[in-house]
């Protein structure tokens, strides 16, 4: 069985924080990471590794150089292949630009049994990639998958809802999205590191893959970022005034306006 | 000094100590127990068997891979060093002197997770004086009679095999009638002491082991006849930067602690970072660890690239003992009040520190050895 | 794109489950109905599924001024093959200018694979639509870099606009029986094959309780309660909100609740998108566990006591008069949104 699993290096958003001086980002400091969600689309393909014969795992980024440490990572946790798609002329991909260039890249690498996307970047947090991936090489899709298993070439999956999950079955091929509830990512261990090490990351530029160019990068992308700002500051804090009754309505009214409920 | 492995293994290390180690490093000092979960997950990242060779089951890498391990779980808990034991002081004396088959059934077990192993030189009457022991193997046809008391031994309550080192020679002058064996705790004749109540690490289990008429077969020497001390001091001797690099560790998490809390306590109006005697404190401390950090791997660097390194390890396990205590106690005292008391992870930093100097020969010994290479023999 | 002038019209996609529209969809339209005043064009509302009919009537007296309806077997229940390729086909056919989806598990699953299909850009999970005055174009405003970072979207040269929309953010429409609109029923070119996924079986169900540090509400309660019957009102608060009960030191050291609850410094830290901190006076040591909550709403006798300078809402008064109206408050409140 072929797997690929596909993958973004992200800075770690959640340790990010504003300047309130400046009202930026302070990105410095914030360490790379692999996407948590693409972590889960990874594991589940070990999983599929450890119990089967004959599985390979190919893991495929679309990023800058620097992005081959996070391959090299998904290596050390037992992937068989990594392949980084670098190059100038993709900077500035919105998520169809993006998705342009991955399918070309997937179609490049061969065929695939089950493509594994996380459902979404935690820098971008489009959550839309993977479908375009999915739309663009003309296979199914399950989005936010929570409960996976496989017999022969039948897919049964959990898929996600608000307030509870639909099972749904499907044929390979299939691209499969995955939520954080799907499984528990292992962690690397020594001699996964060491072999990482040893291997070759294959970096795929734009004249590799056979993908128009006219459909990539920032000038072919459709939506372009008219501007970008931190959001305002968090303010002092409101103290409610009046009766006990009027405090307590004038917090649910506050939080209503303010879209917290 | 360090390659991209050393970089993914420091992420890795860090990491897992965090999240899978550190939340329970207050109730593994506290009831002295380790829990099964969390030992079997070190095993899992092959943390326990990094300096093992391939070929027994391990991951066959080098010095500064195991020193960046070593002290990125000391960071968060010291005693849980004990559970990578296998890359020295308990592998160690296969590693360097086994024979094929002792290789493939002890540092396998252990590589595998299915044995834990032990060191044991140290007696009551033999600390840093070890020729001073008086445990006896006396040779009997295809067997040694083992007699004998071994204490202050790590894993020693839970120990399936210990390397402990013997007379032979009763007659031979100074150390060269010692010898090595492996000796199995199901063997007729090994018995456990009580387990030892510890200032610290007491997540470590340690215990006396008593020898009586335990006959070891002749295929558990290790080594030759004789050969005992000088495998007993090539064990410390690589040893030494392992140890160096927990009292790092143990440096760097009280550290860690000190900037936590001084940009949290409020006095007099504001944190006390702000005060310029934690400033200074915070960067005496952090200059003296960088000092640590760097002697720690230069010695290791200088072992693993085939150099000589006996003096640099020396000095990086004096210099690390000490420092801990140092660090320990100044974050102790930035703390306060609170430092005091144990739901303070400097609490517990406090005291297990204080085994660096002691144990895997005390500051006094590292001390001899550095003067050694400098006078000559 | 040629001629993106042809393309007319505000267009929202009228999700429905099991034959009940998806709350967002209110929203879509009120703001929809902003939109279409400000291009100067029709408000519409997409509808598909099976026997729905009879929703289009509401979409139309929540402001649709058209509905196409898309009636199949097929399309009883959501599947992206079906619904994408009956949403893409009509798109392609009658050229909206602007599709609003909502930034459902659904929406996120159709949005991206018609967006690839008719090659035009879309716009995630947006928290403010505006119209440019001048061209007329959409300003879509979105979070990124987990809500640390703010996005203003445009799609100058690609037809449709399209933009998912994050729930409970916009303004519902307001109903009104008096509104006249046409349905427009829309041919479809849809055959089983065109489906590959089978659904088999669709599971509702009540979120478990969920750890401290995963939970997004969070009721936490301190000393100020008086007594361990206190986390009993506690624990229905949370429930009204689907959270977690927290405690302060205090209150675990009274013996009131496990140490497993316990908030701050030497307890678990916590970064919720609510927390309630009732009868808690706000030592550091507690502020240090929950400090980065997004929202922080304190109740406590004390109108001096320190949780007050890190909460958004201070209620000065007894926890225990404040919470069990806090209880009914949510209570009301949960039912309102179950009717609407």
């Amino acid at each position: 069985m072929n797997i690929l699993v596909c993958a973004k290096q992200v800075p770690n958003t959640n340790e990010v924080k504003i300047d309130p001086v400046k009202g930026t980002l302070i990105r410095e400091g914030v360490e790379s990471i692999l996407n948590p969600d693409d972590a889960n689309a990874l594991e589940e393909a070990l999983k599929i590794k450890d119990k089967y014969e004959d599985v390979k795992i190919t893991v495929l980024s679309m990023g800058p150089p620097q992005a081959d440490d996070m391959l090299r990572e998904c290596l050390a946790m037992g992937a068989d292949e990594a392949i980084l798609v670098s190059d100038r002329a993709f900077g500035g991909s919105d998520t169809w630009a993006t998705s342009n260039t991955i399918s070309a890249a997937i179609k490049n690498a061969g065929k695939f049994d089950i493509i594994f996307a996380g459902r979404q970047a935690i820098d971008g947090d489009t959550a839309q990639v993977g479908p375009q991936i999915a739309e663009k090489l003309g296979l199914p899709q399950v989005t936010y998958v929570q409960n996976f298993e496989i017999n022969g070439d039948e897919v049964t999956v959990q898929r996600q809802l608000e307030n509870g999950y639909e099972v749904i079955k499907v044929k390979t091929p299939v691209l499969l999205t995955t939520v954080k509830e799907l499984n528990k990512p292992r962690y690397m261990n020594v001699k996964g590191i060491y072999d990482a090490c040893e291997k070759e990351i294959q970096v795929w530029g734009v004249n590799d893959i056979p993908v128009d160019k006219e459909t990539i990068g920032l000038k072919a992308s459709p939506t372009k970022v008219f501007r970008s700002f931190t959001p305002a500051p968090k303010g002092k804090g409101v103290m409610l005034e009046g009766s006990l009754k009027e405090k307590v309505n004038a917090l649910m009214s506050g939080l209503k306006q303010k879209h917290i409920i | 000094m360090f390659e991209k492995k050393h970089e993914m293994l420091k992420k890795l290390a860090r990491k897992f100590a965090l999240n899978e180690i550190s939340p329970y490093a207050q109730e593994i000092d506290q009831t002295g127990k380790y829990p099964e979960e969390l030992a079997k997950k070190i095993i899992e990242c092959k943390f326990n068997c990094i300096t093992i060779p391939e070929v027994y089951g391990g991951c066959g890498g080098d010095t500064r891979s195991n020193a960046i391990v070593t002290e990125e779980i000391a960071r968060v808990c010291a005693s849980s060093v004990s559970q990578i034991m296998p890359n020295s002081l308990s592998g160690s004396p296969l590693m360097l002197f086994g024979n094929e088959e002792q290789k493939q059934k002890y540092l396998r077990g252990m590589a595998e997770g299915t044995m834990i192993g032990a060191f044991g030189i140290t007696e009551p009457g033999a600390g840093s004086d070890t020729s001073a022991i008086t445990t006896t193997a006396d040779k009997e046809g295809d067997y040694y009679i083992l007699n004998g008391r071994k204490c202050f031994i790590t894993n020693g309550p839970i120990c399936d095999f210990i390397t402990i080192f013997a007379k032979t020679d009763t007659k031979a002058k100074g150390v060269s009638g010692i010898s090595a064996f492996i000796v199995e705790a199901t063997w007729k004749g090994f018995s456990r002491g009580k387990i030892e109540d510890k200032l610290g690490i007491r997540g470590s289990k340690t215990c006396d082991i008593v020898f009586e008429n335990v006959k070891v077969p002749k295929e558990n020497l290790l080594g030759k006849e004789g050969q005992g001390f000088k495998i007993c001091m090539a064990t410390l001797d690589s040893g030494r930067i392992t140890v160096a690099s927990q009292g790092l560790g143990i440096a760097q998490g009280a550290f860690d602690e000190a900037v936590k809390f001084t940009k949290e306590r409020v006095q007099f109006g504001k944190p006390i970072s702000k005060l310029q005697n934690t400033q200074f404190e915070l960067a005496d401390m952090a200059t003296k660890i960088q000092c640590a950090r760097l002697l720690v791997y230069d010695a290791a660097l200088k072992k693993d690239t085939g150099k000589p390194y006996s003096m640099e390890a020396a000095m990086a396990k004096y210099y690390c003992g000490d420092l801990c205590n140092d660090v320990a106690y100044r974050s102790l005292q930035l703390h306060g009040g609170y430092g005091f008391m144990k739901d303070y992870a400097i609490e517990r930093m406090f005291r297990d520190a204080r085994i660096v100097s002691i144990y895997e020969g005390t500051s006094e010994i590292q001390k001899v050895v550095i003067a050694g290479h400098i006078l000559g023999k | 794109m040629e001629n993106i002038n042809q393309y007319k019209n505000v267009w929202v996609y009228a999700e429905q489950r099991q034959e009940v529209i998806t709350p967002v969809v209110f929203e879509l339209l009120g703001e929809g109905k902003k939109i279409a005043k400000e291009t100067g064009s029709e408000l519409c509302a997409f509808l598909i599924g099976n026997n729905v009919a009879s929703l289009a009537n509401e979409l139309i007296a929540y402001g649709a001024e058209k509905v196409y309806l898309a009636e199949s077997p097929l399309l009883e229940n959501y599947t992206t093959d079906g619904y994408a390729k009956v949403l893409s086909d009509a798109i392609n056919e009658y050229k909206p200018e602007i599709v609003l989806y909502g930034a459902t598990h659904i929406g996120r699953d159709l949005a991206p694979r018609i967006a690839a299909r008719v090659n035009t850009g879309l716009t995630a999970d947006c928290t403010k639509l505006e119209v440019d005055p001048e061209d007329k174009k959409l300003k879509q405003t979105r979070p990124a870099f987990g809500g640390n970072l703010m996005a203003t979207i445009v799609c100058p040269n690609h037809r449709p606009q399209m933009s998912t929309v994050r729930t409970g953010v916009m303004e519902k429409s307001i109903r009104n029986e008096e509104n006249n609109g046409t349905v427009i029923n829309v041919n479809l070119k849809l055959v089983k094959e065109d489906i590959r996924t089978i659904v088999i079986e669709i599971v509702k169900h009540k979120k478990d309780m969920v750890s401290l540090t995963d939970a997004e509400v969070i009721v936490s309660g301190g000393k100020g309660l008086g007594c361990a019957e206190g986390f009993k009102m506690l624990k229905e608060l949370a429930d009204t909100l689907g959270g977690t009960v927290g405690a302060s030191r205090a209150a675990v050291d009274a013996g009131w609740i496990e140490n497993a609850n316990q908030v701050g410094q030497t307890g678990t830290t916590v970064k919720p998108k609510i927390y309630f901190a009732c009868g808690i006076s706000g030592a550091i040591q507690h502020l240090a566990g929950m400090s980065d909550a997004d929202f922080i709403i304190a109740i406590n006798k004390n109108a001096m006591a320190p949780i007050f300078n890190v909460a958004d809402y201070g209620i000065v008064g007894d926890v225990n008069e404040v919470v069990p109206m806090l209880i009914e408050a949510f209570t009301q409140y949960n039912n309102e949104k179950e009717l609407a």
